[in-house]
């Protein structure tokens, strides 16, 4: 069967894919297609109609759809192609290099389609119950706070009247202040770690604001109800993590709404056969973010999990662009680029959990590298610093740093120019005196 | 008045009505539930067991071979899914050895063929993931999977398809034996919402099958819940193991299965707990503890952390071990299969074929000549080719359309999935039968589609969809609604 052929595909027409279909059409390319499996564009921002995106990017403070709007009318005045109602089934690589990307829709049918680049912009998924090991009954009145975000703020559907929150994900804690304005008394919100995983502001904005109370060190411990959730018990845990015998609390309640990590969608990445990081759940990437296969970047939470918006659109904007350098480097009629450079490898110590990229070769950064990292455990007075070939080249204090909110240094080309040539990088955290 | 009354339409009773439906007759199956599939039926290990654990001359033995048997041929007819994977029991330690000798005896005696005691090496390459610890196995080619929703529901559309009435949420509450306008024998089947007349009664009850057999015989039974909770990973493990690998009862305890499912999952359990709740299907964390470090002893990398859901089922347990199966001494016209614990799921095409018989013999019915033993399953576009695919959507738009990401199920399946014979009312009716919700992120995404498509193809309010059943609605009603 014949195959349609682009010299760019964006699998998911989110934030991340219409930023990296704006920034590469600017960089000139023109034979852009993306691929959305919802019904329009945008992708969870449609349901995140809560205000604070884009202070950043727009430096003003709009709602999700607001934030996805402007990309989107952005996309539409350039004229990028989209397939909307389109699910990508599985990607590949053709004998000559090129990506090869299978989909379905209604009225395409069975779409076969190849590329010389692709960017991966799927987002994430909301980690499940399942995933967490919580014993009891499997009643309904069990969401992901994504999915009662979805049924309460697109369908206009009331998923409980007495809440439990599991996890303080910065979705849980906006569930919390949504569920309680659209008429549910939200009882307690529950986190197994001793910090928040959530934005700051969004603790007080949706929880102290509203008092609701955030039990740190706390996980659910049993579910009650057979058919319908009856109750949740919440116990203490130890500094292992395990709850603590005697400190069981019980809660009347008809929903239980967990807000306990995201992960990365990488499914079609791993049936490529792209190098996944275990850390992240994201491909591994350099400084191009582009994955181990060549010509296949990704950007946004399929790569690693935001806390803003604002940094999706600027990363999948580098994403654009590395692509549609990518797309000339290939030449006419060429579905691969030959690729040549050095990678020097990123490492890390004093509590960093991973870098992305995880690698970097100078010579392709043109005018700032950004390397965005987390670290594992609250930390206080530090210091980021940036040892190339062990010497330092870049030192930033940080008062505050949390596992909850994502941390970066800027490497610009004059401070790369200064270490021209080095054979290593490495971010250490340590102490500030 | 109806020939057969079967009560439960778990895998037992909708075998026994498929077989039934052979014959001329008016049969009915009541089940409590909202569905078919609800109880022991699915939540089990999905096994079709190769029968050389079974006590030599019990009729667990002797079902369990005939079902065995049955499933490669059945799988076709119904169009279910069915894999023979063969099975392996491992020996933990030298000591366990001789166990594995007196089950492969006890195996032969019991008929089943082509059973082996392979050592380390052999073990290695049948199952190149097994760990350091086990130093022999007991291979079972005959041993296989299925999946246990897929069979029943295929049994129960075979016999809904050749006349056979299925009634939903009718909880039997009494049995009382009586006479007809001629004077011949018959029951009166009693439920919350009236009465009913047959001449014969099949408890299929499962996990109940005590209460309706004592409600008609002073020989009394009782069946224990005996709990087991299962792990299930995601299918980016599947091919970690290609058999089913249990673990002989040695110093380590009783064991724990690891298994393919026919989708690619795999599953880890059961634990084993009697329990007083014939509803206690909570899961505890002693139990996932349990069958984490039981699993370990076979397996050094078990990708644990894949785990997508964990469930508990309750199987049958009788105090004898053993199915109690047959028309009841004392109470003529009704017949039991009570006690349906594993190997149950093996052995209930079987159990099916012969309580059909022995009703039909009872009642002298005639054999059904417009019986039609075929049925054809759902449509899977995946494993379709790429030009059938093309075709499919083409046809059929509505198979483009995908609502479960991460199964990649189809508006199409799920259309199916209601419009069929006995079609899916709950989420999770639409779950078992074409598996949307079933996958890594458990329903998140796609339950508020299916809620909606639900509530348009049933023309009831969105509200009114439950998660399975009963008073498990999935939403409470509208926002701001009380505000």
């Amino acid at each position: 069967m014949e195959r349609i052929e682009y010299n760019l595909i964006i699998i998911g027409g989110g934030p991340a894919g219409l930023a990296a279909a704006v920034s590469a059409y600017d960089q000139g390319e023109r034979s852009i297609l993306i691929l959305e499996r919802d019904t329009r564009l945008g992708g969870i921002l449609n349901q995140c109609i809560h205000n604070g995106f884009g202070l950043h990017t727009f430096q003003e403070e709009l709602t999700g759809p607001e934030y996805a709007q402007r990309f989107v009318d952005k996309v539409i005045e350039r004229g990028i192609e989209y397939k909307l109602d389109t699910m990508v089934m599985s990607i590949g690589q053709g004998e000559d290099g090129s990506k090869e990307v299978m989909a379905v829709n209604e009225q395409d049918g069975l779409l076969l389609m190849k590329s010389k680049a692709l960017i991966l912009a799927m987002g994430c998924r909301e980690r499940s119950r399942g995933a967490l090991n919580i014993p009891g009954f499997r009643p309904a009145g069990i969401f992901s706070a994504g999915t009662a975000q979805r049924l309460v703020n697109i369908e206009g559907y009331l998923p409980g009247r007495r809440v439990v929150i599991l996890g303080s994900g910065d979705i849980g804690l906006i569930m919390a202040r949504r569920m309680t304005l659209e008429g549910a008394k939200v009882l307690v919100c529950a986190e197994l770690m001793p910090y928040s995983g959530g934005l700051k502001r969004n603790i007080v904005q949706c929880l102290d604001d509203f008092g609701i109370p955030l039990k740190l060190s706390h996980t659910v411990v049993r579910i009650e109800g057979k058919e319908r959730v009856e109750g949740v018990v919440i116990a203490e845990v130890g500094p292992d993590r395990k709850p603590i015998p005697g400190t069981e609390e019980h809660y009347d309640c008809d929903t239980l709404l967990l807000s306990v990590g995201l992960l990365p969608e990488n499914e079609l990445t791993i049936g490529l056969g792209a190098e996944i990081s275990r850390i992240t759940n994201g491909p591994v990437v350099n400084e191009s973010l582009e994955t181990s296969v060549p010509g296949v970047f990704a950007a946004g939470n399929v790569l690693h999990v935001h806390d803003l918006v604002d940094y999706v659109s600027e990363e999948a904007g580098l994403a654009g662009s590395c692509a549609a350098d990518y797309i000339a480097a290939c030449g006419e009629g060429k579905w691969a680029a030959d690729e040549t450079g050095n990678s020097v490898p990123v490492t890390f110590s004093g509590g960093v959990r991973y870098t992305v990229p995880a690698s970097v070769d100078p010579a392709k950064v043109k005018h700032w590298l950004k390397i965005r990292f987390r670290v594992g455990d609250v930390m206080t007075n530090r210091r980021v610093v940036l040892y190339l070939d062990g010497k330092k080249a870049l030192s930033k204090k940080r008062r505050v740093m949390a596992p909850g909110e994502m941390e970066e240094l800027v490497l610009t080309r004059k401070l790369l120019d200064e270490h021209s040539d080095f054979t290593s990088a490495e971010i250490r955290i340590e102490e500030d005196n | 008045m109806y020939d057969a009354v079967i009560i439960g339409a778990g895998v037992t009773g909708c075998a026994v009505a498929r077989f039934l439906s052979a014959y001329t007759g008016s049969f009915c199956v009541m089940e409590r539930a909202e569905d078919v599939c609800t109880g022991t039926s699915k939540a089990n290990s999905a096994i079709v067991h190769a029968g050389f654990d079974a006590a030599h001359g019990s009729l667990m033995a002797k079902y369990n071979i005939l079902g065995n048997r049955m499933y490669p041929e059945l799988s076709k007819e119904l169009d279910f899914a069915y894999k023979n994977n063969g099975s392996l029991v491992l020996a933990l330690s030298e000591e366990d050895i001789p166990k594995l000798e007196a089950l492969k005896e006890n195996g032969i005696k019991n008929g089943v063929t082509g059973l082996e005691i392979v050592g380390r090496e052999r073990l290695k390459e049948l199952e190149p993931s097994v760990g350091h610890v086990p130093v022999a196995a007991l291979y079972a080619p005959t041993a296989g999977i299925i999946c246990p929703f897929g069979a029943t529901i295929a049994f129960a559309e075979n016999a809904s398809t050749n006349g056979v009435e299925f009634r939903f949420n009718e909880e039997v509450k009494a049995l009382t034996p009586a006479e007809d306008e001629d004077g011949s024998p018959c029951w009166v089947v009693q439920t919350a919402n009236g009465a009913v007349r047959t001449r014969t009664v099949v408890n299929a009850a499962g996990l109940y099958s005590d209460i309706l057999h004592n409600m008609v015989s002073e020989n009394k039974i009782h069946i224990i819940p005996r709990k087991g909770d299962y792990l299930l990973l995601d299918r980016r493990t599947g091919g970690y193991v290609q058999h089913t690998v249990f673990q002989v009862p040695g110093k380590f305890g009783k064991g724990v299965l690891v298994s393919p499912t026919v989708h690619g999952n795999t599953i880890v359990g059961p634990t084993a707990e009697d329990i007083d709740d014939k509803e206690g299907v909570d899961t505890t964390s002693e139990g996932f503890d349990d069958l984490m470090a039981k699993a370990g002893l076979a397996f050094d990398d078990l990708p644990l952390r894949e785990v997508i859901t964990s469930f508990a089922g309750l199987r049958a347990h009788e105090a004898k071990h053993d199915f109690i199966l047959g028309e009841v001494s004392d109470a003529p016209g009704f017949f039991d299969c009570a006690g349906i614990e594993s190997p149950g799921l093996t052995a209930a095409p079987a159990i099916g074929q012969e309580i059909a018989k022995e009703v039909a013999e009872k009642l002298g019915l005639d054999k059904n000549p417009d019986f039609n033993g075929t049925r054809k399953g759902f449509i899977d576009p995946k494993a379709l080719s790429l030009e059938g695919l093309a075709d499919l959507i083409r046809e059929k738009p509505e198979y483009g359309r995908i609502v479960c990401r991460c199964e990649q199920v189809s508006e199409g399946e799920i259309l199916d999935a209601i419009r069929r014979p006995l079609g899916a009312k709950s989420l999770d009716g639409i779950k078992r039968r074409v598996r949307a919700g079933m996958g890594r992120c458990q329903a998140g995404f796609c339950s508020p589609r299916i809620m909606d498509i639900l509530a348009e193809e049933w023309g009831v309010d969105v509200a009114d969809i439950t998660k399975t059943g009963g008073h498990s609605e999935v939403i409470v009603g509208l926002v701001k609604d009380r505000v």
